[in-house]
């Protein structure tokens, strides 16, 4: 793979080994300016452990990883806090760079938790602890997100809300986004990339192309094949040679 | 009005407390307490190092500090065995080994006494010089690197991911710890050095609601403790850590009340 101007971060043929076993191996991928890429794949098939490869947080790797930016918002899919530290969302918010209160207010109101701005953070839900820690990614306009899992434990409207945000924000933003999730209705219709891990890369592409494939099906099974086939008919922008979105 | 030596003793008192206000509650938010201990008790090695070759002690105790460190470290990555059973490994051995050359330094007088539990009379005018000067360094890097550090404290991983380098704030910082240990040991003795970090710290958790907050009230409780707590030694002729230490958990308790207070109003 060749890398130019608008890759944010490339992965080749990168893998990681823990206790003697390979957690994922060979994988590449690149994340661009303004596309999302979405890794799919069941249980320990290697998608987080494939986000902190290329994160950065896995350190002694098989093969290597180029990134071209530092701006990097993180939604990971377990965070543990120790609440030892009295800590409000607001300072939460400040965690890793300083950002005006302008650009905090901006960030919880998108997610819709402006309200809890001056909460202890361990008073929160499990879904509005979620809403905060994607604000707290977004808040710093980043140019790379990375998103675990970022929508799990909010309700059913607030994840298709989220979803929608995501994109906009992509838009918006212009960032780069490496998306991992369960959910293939609600991704696919955002998803430029998707990535099919099995502990390697075991199909990628458009989620069309990745929906015909066959290990896909196997994977998956022939019904998530078809949810994924539904999209056909709704996709409402094309891609021009240039990588811009055009909408129909 | 006062001695000399109380005025001296009062400033030092003043200063350490300005830096193990924010370095205490590190302490407690990165579960540090036992790790001050060690460091503090291989401050006795230190100590006679400093005597048997006319070292200053603050130096000496510092590279000790310093180098028990890094041999944790190494151990950490080099055996199975859990962290606390190395800690006290450590501290425990550096104590021991400590006192041994003692008693073979049989050619010089020590107060134990004075060490184990500090000696406002011991202070120096050469000591302030060592505290205010050491104790700004200290703030200065801490300041540098309190965003890596305090966002590493939350969560590892997202200081990790957004380029903070958590890694080398957490060096830094071992580092620092051995530097406060070192300017702090004649005033509050080696056995006492980790409670002045933690119990104002800890008093400042129980009545604040954000992590300025706690720091502010971290220093303020640190700086309460020492002046009433040398007043206290100067008029009851106690020692000083003891005192400062006695007094730091008078006000802990106090704290407590305020909690109690706060949980019937919500009920």
């Amino acid at each position: 793979m060749s890398s130019n101007n608008k890759t944010l971060v490339q992965l080749n043929n990168a893998g990681f080994r823990q206790n003697g076993k390979w957690l994922v191996e060979g994988v590449s991928l690149k994340v661009e300016k303004g596309k999302i890429v979405t890794l799919i794949g069941p249980n320990g098939s290697g998608k987080s452990t494939t986000a902190k490869i290329a994160l950065g947080i896995y350190k002694n790797i098989e093969g290597n990883v180029e990134k071209y930016t530092n701006k990097i918002g993180y939604v990971p899919q377990k965070i543990s806090i120790d609440w030892t530290l009295p800590l409000r969302v607001y300072d939460f918010m400040l965690l890793t760079e300083n950002i005006n209160d302008d650009a905090i207010d901006e960030a919880l109101n998108l997610t819709g938790v402006i309200h809890l701005k001056n909460k202890n953070l361990g008073n929160l839900s499990g879904g509005e602890f979620q809403r905060v820690l994607i604000a707290r990614a977004i808040s710093k306009k980043p140019e790379l997100l990375v998103l675990d899992e970022p929508v799990q434990g909010v309700d059913y409207t607030g994840e298709i809300a989220l979803y929608e945000l995501i994109k906009k924000i992509s838009d918006t933003l212009n960032c780069g986004i490496l998306l991992i999730s369960h959910d293939l209705h609600t991704v696919m219709t955002a998803t430029d990339h998707v990535v099919c891990l099995n502990g390697h890369v075991c199909c990628s592409g458009s989620p069309l192309d990745v929906a015909r494939n066959n290990e896909y099906k196997t994977l998956f099974g022939e019904q998530a094949s078809q949810i994924l086939s539904v999209y056909e008919h709704n996709h409402d922008h094309v891609h021009s040679d240039e990588g811009h979105i055009k909408k129909n | 009005m006062f001695d000399d030596f109380f005025i001296r003793a009062l400033i030092a008192g003043i200063g350490i407390a300005l830096v193990t206000g924010p370095l205490g509650c590190f302490v407690v938010w990165r579960r540090l307490s036992y790790f001050g201990d060690t460091l503090s008790h291989s401050a006795l090695l230190g100590v006679t190092l400093a005597y048997s070759f006319e070292l200053n002690i603050a130096l000496s105790v510092f590279l000790i500090s310093s180098a028990v460190a890094l041999i944790l470290i190494q151990l950490q990555k080099k055996t199975n065995l859990p962290g606390d059973a190395l800690l006290g490994l450590l501290a425990h051995s550096s104590l021991a080994v400590g006192l041994v050359v003692i008693g073979f330094l049989t050619f010089i007088r020590f107060d134990i006494m004075g060490l184990l539990f500090g000696d406002i009379l011991a202070v120096t005018t050469n000591d302030l010089i060592i505290i205010w000067l050491g104790g700004a360094i200290i703030l200065l890097v801490l300041k540098l690197i309190w965003k890596p550090l305090f966002a590493s404290t939350v969560n590892y991983e997202l200081a990790e991911a957004e380029g903070l380098n958590p890694d080398r704030a957490k060096a830094v910082f071992t580092i620092l710890m051995a530097a406060i240990i070192a300017i702090s040991i004649k005033m509050v003795g080696l056995l006492l050095i980790t409670g002045m970090l933690i119990i104002p710290a800890a008093m400042a958790r129980n009545i604040s609601d954000s992590p300025r907050k706690m720091v502010i009230f971290s220093v303020i409780g640190g700086l309460l403790s020492v002046i009433i707590g040398l007043f206290s030694s100067l008029e009851f002729n106690t020692a000083s850590g003891p005192s400062i230490i006695a007094a730091s958990l008078f006000l802990f308790i106090l704290s407590l009340l305020r909690i109690k207070q706060s949980i019937q109003l919500k009920n």
